[in-house]
């Protein structure tokens, strides 16, 4: 399974889920799969995806799924520590780990070799890691937004890519229609 | 009434209510406020694009924020600030302490010192520079016109400001 398999099969459960998609081809194939207004896409900035979540899920009630990868984790590894010292029960963090950074052609990341971000996340203080093959990505994340604890998913998958079209929609109408829906839901 | 306590108060008024910080010296008695004041959320990072992401959150969700750190932060945060901050239109005040300008006594400070204005200008940044005690009174509009036009906006703080440290 490759990211966009695990993606596909993730949707219907995630579908009425704040989500926050990692930046590149994860952001473009959530759109095109299944978008929705609780979908924040990220344009640019690598890196921060588990970052804008974590603000988000601490700002707000509501359960917050960021789906991020190991090389945006890589990137921005002093996310980790933070997540794990600002503990926000309604926030959900799926590394999904193909030991690549996709959206740049393949090119392999240190997760990929000896690096173990599931290793990384507990040696940063978080308390609830779960490492999990590609198809078991989904029950893990059902059971993360079922329970009231701050999870850190990592989710092997094998590395490759399918063609999809960038994101043309106006960074402000995406966040605009996010803030919306995150308004009504605290409402 | 301390520079710190209007500071961190004038946060308060404007409900800004989660503010991440990355340390200097000079901003020491204004991250301790923040820490200690009931309606503030303070939230340390490791790195200010970190923390601009953070920011970012936590204003779609509803909540005003802010980030505190130092003048090199401009070199670390400017892709964040341009696809980020800017690009989704979001406002940030980024109180901001202005290393190597009078009264530095670190060399390399002066170093990058000599590039924030300018940096700031190219970034179209709206910039005030508090450089006398009495600078703070304006911290109020400040944080009113960040709010009002949905910008990134950088409060420079020399040390003349700080009294030194």
């Amino acid at each position: 399974m490759i990211r966009s398999d695990i993606l596909k099969e993730l949707a219907p459960t995630i579908k009425d889920t704040l989500t926050v998609m990692n930046i590149g081809l994860p952001s473009q194939e959530m759109h095109m799969i299944d978008d929705q207004p609780t979908n924040f896409y990220m344009l640019g900035t690598m890196g921060l995806a588990s970052s804008i979540g974590l603000g988000l899920a601490l700002a707000q009630k509501e359960k917050v799924l960021v789906v991020d990868g190991d090389g945006s984790v890589l990137t921005n590894m002093g996310t980790l520590p933070t997540i794990a010292n600002n503990v926000a029960d309604n926030y959900v963090l799926l590394i999904i780990d193909n030991g690549s950074y996709g959206s740049t052609g393949d090119q392999p990341t240190y997760a990929g070799k000896l690096t173990k971000l599931e290793k990384v996340a507990e040696a940063c203080g978080c308390e609830n890691v779960v490492t999990c093959a590609a198809e078991d990505t989904v029950q893990a994340v059902k059971d993360a937004l079922a329970g009231d604890k701050m999870t850190i998913i990592v989710a092997k998958c094998e590395s490759g890519n399918i063609k999809v079209p960038v994101i043309t929609m106006d960074p402000v109408v995406i966040r605009h229609r996010f803030m919306e829906t995150i308004k009504e839901r605290n409402a | 009434m301390s520079v710190n306590d209007k500071i961190v108060d004038a946060f308060a008024r404007h409900k800004v209510e989660f503010i991440t910080t990355v340390p200097c010296k000079q901003l020491g008695g204004v991250i301790e406020k923040c820490e200690e004041h009931p309606e503030i959320y303070h939230i340390p990072s490791n790195k200010e694009d970190e923390g601009m992401g953070l920011c970012a959150g936590a204003f779609m969700g509803g909540k005003r924020s802010a980030i505190i750190m130092q003048n090199t932060a401009i070199g670390v945060t400017i892709n964040t600030l341009v696809t980020l901050t800017q690009y989704y239109r979001m406002p940030l005040p980024m109180l901001i302490s202005y290393r190597g300008e009078l009264g530095e006594p670190v060399a390399c400070q002066a170093e990058m010192a000599v590039h924030t204005k300018a940096l700031l200008a190219q970034l179209n940044i709206p910039t005030y520079h508090f450089h006398e005690e009495n600078d703070v009174e304006e911290f109020d509009k400040i944080l009113e016109y960040t709010f009002m036009c949905n910008k990134p906006v950088a409060i420079l703080t020399d040390a003349s400001f700080w009294k030194g440290y």
